[in-house]
């Protein structure tokens, strides 16, 4: 492979030989999500022990396509110029049905965001970021070859048994984050199952690395002349690597599809030449599963290894990382200064929601690659079919929904004079602010957005946002002014056009309750 | 809106036998493949999700 996979170094971890006292965090795999979960616990001030059984950051791509909110996130963790510096920036995603286009999108459409839509990044460079600034910071104990092999819980803490090149040892901690992946032995060991979905559908997903010369776009065929009855994909990475996702059938064999033999073909066959070498080469059978409850005592799970999703959408990693934003400020507000329980189940509440669109958006997506034969197939193939003719079809063809942030339902203070688009529960949206972002002065915790208007004095730090038309548009709405409260995560908590120092301290502890 | 349930359709019976007729000559799966697009058209025009929930499940509950 081309990336250069450089061992992260193994340090005989203290407890080997004496008892650590009782950590504040422990996270269970230093995957994206549970890289960034230690990042967004430092940055709210938690220091936490990361342990992973391997040593290297993930073998062959997998996730490529990161979202603005995503790089909105990395922003704060302190990797977002970097990921955007290196990755490929795009919005438009063609879908073609045999040669010829059926439909595409643009998908944003507007200025005035700091972050694209998506990028593509090889997932080994998103890890590769992560490491090199978890090892900057003080409050990260990254433990590679640490592998958990048993986990218990108490009333106050959990436990977990670390298998070591040098031997065995435990540790405890307040609470446990388990990002240990879609096959989560901390969820195989606390005897939960996932519930859900599994697609028979084989896809070959592989990386070519090729001078050629295609555009930095999503491609998407359905029934290709080059691979006929089936549907393929085609995504620019950096490096001159190209994604190539091919379905195959249910009936074919991974092992021998995985074959250089036979891939090369295949790949000859999209691309038109065989310039190209093969990079990664996998086969999936996609899922879409997860979870019923993602917080069990002192144990909660973020990212695969609370739900997984098939890649079609961006959704995985995309949701691992705001599962990560989710969490972050709910437990450090815990571990800190015993902040309500509530906001463990407040997380709970709101990343399962979330898990659920993207498991709808996932398995629709899938299953209209992927109709079953009878009904299925006929309607999926008469969209298509009328998606050549006619304007109306052409949004009814579902190569995939791409990854953007769920509204969280919320009960909180809202007037609906306001844009619908910053509710309570949505994710605030970026404008320009003096020479920077609005983004970013909102930071990592919470604020008072006022826009025209005085803030009351509460202890929480003000960000006066000046009127400009893209913040009437996104905060205003046709009111004269507005006053936001913005979670540590960035959400939308509360909002009033008028409002009294009262009810916006009633906003406040409701945020700090899990109730909002 | 929701879903006209007492006659509203003009000339039935034509529209009727221009269903029958549109469907003359073709094979059972080539029949599905059009009432397919019909609905998929038809949907797209009325353009409303609740009458169309309720015509799905009028459908479904008439059988
Ligand atoms: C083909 C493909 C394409 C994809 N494309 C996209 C995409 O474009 N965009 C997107 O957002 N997502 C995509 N995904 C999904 C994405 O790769 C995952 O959602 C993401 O890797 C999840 O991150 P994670 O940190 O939760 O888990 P993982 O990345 O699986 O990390 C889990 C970590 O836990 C460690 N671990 C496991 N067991 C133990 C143990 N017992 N003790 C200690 N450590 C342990 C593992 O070594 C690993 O490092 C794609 C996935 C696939 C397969």
């Amino acid at each position: 492979m081309s990336y250069d996979y450089q061992p992260f170094e193994y340090v005989a971890p203290p407890g080997l030989t004496a008892k650590e006292p009782q950590h504040k965090v422990i996270i269970v795999g230093a995957g994206p999500v549970g890289l960034a979960m230690a990042i967004e616990l430092a940055n709210h001030g938690v220091a936490s022990v990361v342990l992973d059984d391997n040593n290297v950051v993930s073998v062959g791509s997998r996730a490529i396509c990161w979202s603005k909110r995503s790089l909105e996130i990395f922003d704060r963790l302190g990797i977002g110029d970097k990921a955007l510096a290196k990755g490929v920036t795009w919005k438009i995603g063609r879908t073609f049905h045999r040669d010829h286009e059926v439909f595409n999108f643009d998908l944003l459409p507007e200025e005035g965001h700091k972050m694209p839509a998506f990028v593509n990044l090889q997932q080994y460079y998103v890890e590769q970021y992560l490491v090199d600034r978890a090892l900057e910071i003080d409050l990260i104990d990254l433990r590679f070859l640490n592998k958990v092999t048993a986990v218990e819980q108490a009333e106050d803490s959990a436990h977990v048994r670390i298998e070591t090149p040098d031997g065995e040892y435990s540790l405890a901690a307040d609470y446990l984050v388990a990002c240990d992946g879609a096959r989560s032995p901390v969820r195989s060991m606390l005897g939960l199952e996932f519930e859900g979905e599994l697609f028979e559908e084989h896809f070959l997903i592989a990386d070519i690395r090729t001078q050629g010369n295609f555009a930095s776009e999503r491609w998407f065929w359905f029934e290709p002349n080059f691979h006929p009855g089936q549907s393929a994909l085609l995504h620019k990475q950096p490096d001159n690597i190209y994604r190539i996702d091919l379905q195959l059938g249910w009936e074919t064999d991974p092992d021998e599809e995985k074959k250089p033999e036979n891939v090369i073909p295949r790949i000859e066959k999209v691309l038109g030449h065989s310039d190209f070498e093969l990079d990664w080469v996998s086969v999936y059978t996609f899922q879409c599963r997860r979870l019923r409850d993602f917080v069990h005592g002192r144990i909660a799970f973020a990212g695969d290894s609370a739900h997984v999703v098939s890649p079609f959408g961006a959704r995985g990693g995309n949701s691992g990382l705001q599962d990560v934003d989710n969490l972050g400020w709910k437990l450090a507000a815990i571990v800190n200064r015993g902040a309500s329980a509530g906001l463990l189940d407040s997380y709970n509440r709101e990343r399962t929601h979330g898990a659920d669109e993207n498991l709808k958006n996932s398995s629709r997506t899938t299953r209209f690659m992927t109709p079953a034969d009878g009904i299925e197939r006929t309607f999926r193939d008469q969209v298509l079919k009328l998606a050549g003719k006619v304007p109306f079809a052409r949004g009814w063809v579902n190569s995939g929904r791409l990854s953007a942030p769920c509204v969280y339902p919320s009960a909180a203070p809202d007037n609906i004079r306001l844009p619908a688009a910053t509710r309570p529960g949505s994710v605030a949206l970026d404008a320009p602010q003096g020479n920077g972002w609005l983004l970013q002065s909102l930071g990592g915790a919470p604020r008072l957005l006022a826009i025209n208007c005085a803030a009351p004095d509460l202890g929480i730090d003000v960000v006066e946002l000046a009127e400009t038309p893209m913040v009437r548009a996104r905060y205003l709405g046709d009111a004269p002014q507005a006053l936001y409260l913005i979670r540590p995560d960035q959400v939308v908590s509360a909002r009033w056009i008028e409002t009294d120092k009262q009810a916006v301290q009633a906003a406040i502890d409701a945020m700090w309750e899990g109730r909002a | 809106m929701s879903l006209i349930k007492t006659d509203n359709l003009p000339e039935h019976d034509d529209f009727y036998a221009e269903l029958l007729a549109t469907h003359k000559g073709l094979s059972e799966a080539e029949s599905h493949a059009l009432n397919a697009r019909l609905i998929l058209i038809l949907a797209n025009h009325i353009g409303e999700r609740d009458v169309l929930s309720e015509a799905v499940a009028l459908a479904r509950e008439v059988d």
